[in-house]
């Protein structure tokens, strides 16, 4: 399987997202902002980091960028996309996603590692998951702070679109929401960052429960 | 030299190229004293950092900077300009940046102003650490009345570089090219380098404009353009630009590489209109880098340079005159000797020792009370912020990205993997300024061995030491003389330990009306692993598992201790010498039991004394323990020299407490033999006692140790 990574001028999660790719043992392609080339991958993560320094707004530049008109398009055909972090941000912005990423509920970025609750399987990002399995994952973020109208927040919860759940809402997030997917489910966001966790070297694998499954459904 | 008076242009360029914090003048004679030879040491000073060889053909470049001037008026942009400037010195080495970590101090935060400047440079270090892309994973912060209103910053990175892909920044090759990469040029920071070599006044605040702005979304694409440069091959030589511009960078790439260098000035680019030619050359704008390139591959270097959207101009050539030469359209506007610009006069000057010293000395424990309540003692030290929880700092920093990073912040040195491999490393940095204010030589050894313990703890091989001396003005003795004792005492820690000083830097003249800082220099330490799996972490890990503390305890004392401090107000005494010798022989014998794999739990005492330390490895492990009894008398008698505050909150240079798991308490007896030792017993419970004082809840101690330091203290906690 190859899986690409989005590169934005400031993205700076975009290695470690390329080197959990390998250690989950797919093919791992690197995907530069300026070239409007999927290069054939079977699925995308953008990455985390300061997309544009996140200047005006996290996501805001990023999501004009010459790839995400491909990836746009990959997207709504029901290709596998993964947004971690700013990744998640650039989503929104992209209207991907619904809702949008706020500043923290502190006004302080903070990195910690937080206990999440997986609320659905149906996507390509959590199908090797089990409902209700709770995991350990780092977060790292000034903008996690989950917002969506009272309309949208319902029907994500009614949909069962909210994907993870923050056991200790660390952010502010509206319904304690750490990760939610598109309409089509293809499409996910999510705030914590499991290619921190992905090798046992750093003390937990955790994030490749999160990051295999998008295996589990190419039948890998 | 020159044989004629210098114009104005040239004046400037001495102006900042001569000043203490370019020009090393005062410090330059001391600095000499320091051991810089080492089996893994590649480079040493005299580069933008030191290297020192990990194994497997990879190295470790690092140095550590103050950016303590900027960051007493501007601190959000000083701390933040403090990271990028240090990391574009790694960067200059060819390495990839992938570790910072600071050290801290201001005064006391009763004081409002002190508040403001801890938040800020808080603020600023994460806020371009973060964006960056480099993890922040470790360093210390202290808080002291001397520091009130000059607080010191200092940012210290690490690179990882294969060993056959070192630069240098040598500037070689008549003819080759000068070409300027990052940042536009502007009026921001000019004469940096001169404020930050005077002393701090009210009118300080009037140079808000000497402090430069930092882009971190700039500096990323500087990193990630100058790594594919050279891994392309396209670049000569590389040097950042940092206090003094382009005037320092230019003159000291040619002055090593005994050469000259014509600047073309009207081809810089800049971000203001009308700037003078004197004000381009010594603008401290920031995320700029200056590279020589052969002209065959200029024109690929500058189309990459365009692909990672940073400007790439060709703004001068490197000549066989020897002079930096400065050209403004055609016509030179300046010249001056390379070589005479980089070598700034040396002030010799008289060490004499202060009077304040005699009267600071004394101390008479007699008229010390001891306390009456030994709980709320504890909880009072838990609770102050030179002994509290750095969580609420260290969680406002990204210490994962990259990931690397296998001990995260808490633990007494960050450890680092490197990928692929088995290595690792693992980083410190230590001060100890109330010590060195009491005893110069002894605190700057004691220093040094601080740095030494902690690596030690984590189970690396200490190799070598970058450190920033945070002075007041030279030109007072008090502050010669702390300078030149602290080197001394540090080099003679660094000779016994052979861990020689490869990089570093001076910032003198703390100074505000209110006095000098305290003496306080501070150590980078970096140590090795071969096999980075086998670390340990303060940390009680197992209910059950046998808890030793490892020393003689015969230095313990109350001399310039936490607790004298916090508990009685007091900063006096003298601290026990540190012994050098058995300091080493200690902290190498933790090492190789970590090594070996028979301990994974390990802290060093230190402020506080043991029994803080203890403490915290409980709260760490959320892990209780009870002395057994008969113990507080034994410390009592021995340590304490009769006083059990002494015993247990008495501090010297040396001391670690260790854990095991009961079935490896006959192997850890005999990896103790010939070591003084006591097992102080057993992990477990949820309550913390000694004897008949001390009894508290790991929740009472825990709320006490987990504050949040942003927030604004109560008077009764202001202490320091």
């Amino acid at each position: 399987m190859r899986i690409g990574v989005t590169v934005f001028p400031g993205s700076n999660c975009d290695r470690d997202a390329l080197h959990a790719v390998e250690l989950m043992g797919a093919d791992a392609v690197e995907l530069w902002h300026g070239d409007a080339d999927l290069k054939d991958v079977d699925a995308v993560i953008v990455p985390g980091g300061f997309s544009y320094g996140d200047y005006l707004r996290p996501g805001a530049i990023a999501r004009f960028a010459e790839v995400m008109a491909p990836l746009e398009d990959f997207a709504r055909s029901g290709g596998p996309v993964l947004g971690v972090c700013n990744g998640f941000q650039v989503l929104t912005e992209a209207h991907l996603l619904p809702g949008a990423l706020l500043r923290n509920i502190s006004t302080k970025f903070i990195c910690d590692r937080v206990r999440v609750r997986v609320e659905s399987v149906e996507t390509p990002w959590t199908a090797g998951c089990e409902v209700g399995e709770e995991l350990t994952l780092p977060v790292a973020h000034n903008e996690g702070n989950y917002f969506a109208d009272a309309a949208t927040l319902a029907r994500l919860e009614d949909e069962e679109r909210v994907v993870l759940r923050y056991l200790e809402n660390p952010n502010g997030s509206a319904n304690d929401i750490a990760g939610v997917c598109s309409e089509g489910r293809n499409v996910v966001g999510i705030m914590p960052h499991p290619e921190r966790v992905s090798d046992p070297a750093l003390g937990s694998d955790a994030g490749l429960r999160i990051l295999r499954s998008v295996l589990v459904g190419a039948g890998v | 030299m020159m044989g004629r008076p210098p114009n104005y242009l040239e004046l400037s360029l001495f102006s900042v190229m001569w000043s203490e914090h370019c020009g090393y003048k005062n410090s330059r004679p001391l600095l000499r004293r320091f051991p810089n030879e080492g089996a893994r040491v590649m480079q040493g000073p005299g580069e933008n950092a030191g290297v020192v060889e990990v194994g497997d053909g990879w190295a470790l470049a690092f140095k550590m900077e103050s950016h303590n001037h900027p960051s007493a008026v501007e601190p959000y942009e000083g701390a933040a300009t403090g990271v990028g400037g240090i990391i574009r010195d790694i960067l200059a080495m060819g390495a990839r940046p992938v570790a910072l970590l600071n050290s801290l101090r201001f005064g006391p935060l009763d004081e409002e102003r002190n508040r403001y400047l801890f938040r800020e440079v808080v603020r600023g270090i994460g806020g371009y650490g973060n964006a960056v892309g480099v993890p922040t994973v470790g360093g210390e912060v202290e808080f002291a009345r001397s520091y009130s209103g000059n607080p010191l910053v200092n940012a210290m990175c690490v690179g990882l570089i294969r060993v056959e892909d070192l630069m240098s920044a040598r500037a070689t090759g008549d003819g080759n090219l000068v070409v300027l990469l990052g940042s536009k040029t502007g009026r921001d920071g000019i004469h940096g380098a001169t404020f930050a070599s005077d002393e701090l006044t009210e009118e300080s605040e009037s140079k808000r404009s000497n402090v430069q702005v930092g882009d971190p979304f700039a500096e990323k694409m500087l990193i990630e353009c100058c790594l594919k440069l050279l891994e392309k091959d396209l670049l000569g030589s590389l040097q950042d630009l940092g206090a003094a511009g382009i005037t320092s960078s230019a003159s000291e790439m040619a002055a090593s590489g005994g050469v000259g260098i014509d600047i073309e000035v009207e081809k810089i680019p800049r971000r203001e209109t009308g700037m003078e030619p004197w004000e381009v050359m010594i603008s401290e704008s920031q995320e700029r880098m200056l590279a020589i390139v052969e002209p065959d591959r200029a024109e690929e270097a500058l189309k990459l340079a365009e692909r990672y959207g940073i400007g790439g101009t060709v703004v001068g050539r490197v000549a066989g005159h020897g002079d930096l030469r400065v050209r403004e359209n055609g016509e030179v506007v300046g010249t001056v000797p390379a070589d005479y610009l980089a070598d700034a006069p040396v002030y010799e000057r008289e060490v004499v020792r202060p009077s304040y010293l005699d009267e600071v000395v004394e101390l008479d424990l007699e008229t010390l009370p001891q306390p009456e309540d030994y709980n709320a003692v504890l909880l009072t030290l838990l609770a102050h912020p030179n002994l509290c929880s750095r969580r609420s700092i260290y969680t406002q920093y990204d210490h994962q990205v990259g990931t690397d990073t296998v001990v995260l912040p808490g633990a007494d040195a960050a450890v680092m993997r490197i990928k692929g491999t088995q290595l690792g490393f693992a980083v410190t940095t230590d001060g100890r300024g109330r010590h060195c204010y009491l005893d110069p030589r002894g605190g700057g050894a004691a220093t040094v061995a601080e740095a030494y313990r902690n690596l030690s703890c984590v189970g690396a091989e200490p190799v070598a030491v970058t450190d920033c001396l945070n002075f007041g003005s030279p030109e007072k003795p008090d502050g010669y003389y702390g300078l030149s004792e602290c080197i001394e005492g540090m080099s003679e820690a660094c000779e016994v330990f052979g861990t020689p000083v490869v990089s570093g830097n001076v910032s003198l003249y703390n100074e505000t009306d209110r006095g000098a800082i305290y003496p306080t220099p501070t150590v980078g330490m970096v140590g090795v692993f071969e096999d980075v799996s086998r670390h340990a972490t303060p940390a009680f890990k197992r209910a059950g598992d046998v808890v030793v503390v490892i020393g003689s305890g015969s230095g313990v004392s109350l001399a310039g201790s936490d607790y004298l401090e916090i508990i009685h107000g007091r900063v006096a005494g003298e601290p026990s010498a540190p012994d050098l010798a058995a300091g080493k022989k200690a902290s190498d014998l933790v090492r190789e039991m970590v090594q070996t794999g028979l301990v994974d739990t390990a802290h060093d005492i230190s402020g506080g004394g043991e029994i803080v330390a203890v403490a915290e490895m409980a709260l760490a492990g959320d892990l209780g323990i009870e002395y057994p009894e008969g113990e507080l008398e034994r410390m009592t008698e021995g340590q304490g020299h009769g006083r059990s505050d002494a015993a247990l909150f008495g501090e010297q240079s040396g001391g670690f407490v260790v854990a095991v798991p009961e079935d490896r308490w006959d192997d850890l007896q005999d990896a103790l033999s010939g070591f003084a030792y006591d097992r102080i017993g057993n992990t477990g419970g949820d309550r913390f006692k000694i004897g008949g004082l001390i009894d508290v809840s790991l929740n009472e101690m825990r709320a006490a140790y987990e504050r949040n330091l942003s927030e604004t203290p109560t008077v009764a906690e202001a202490g320091g």
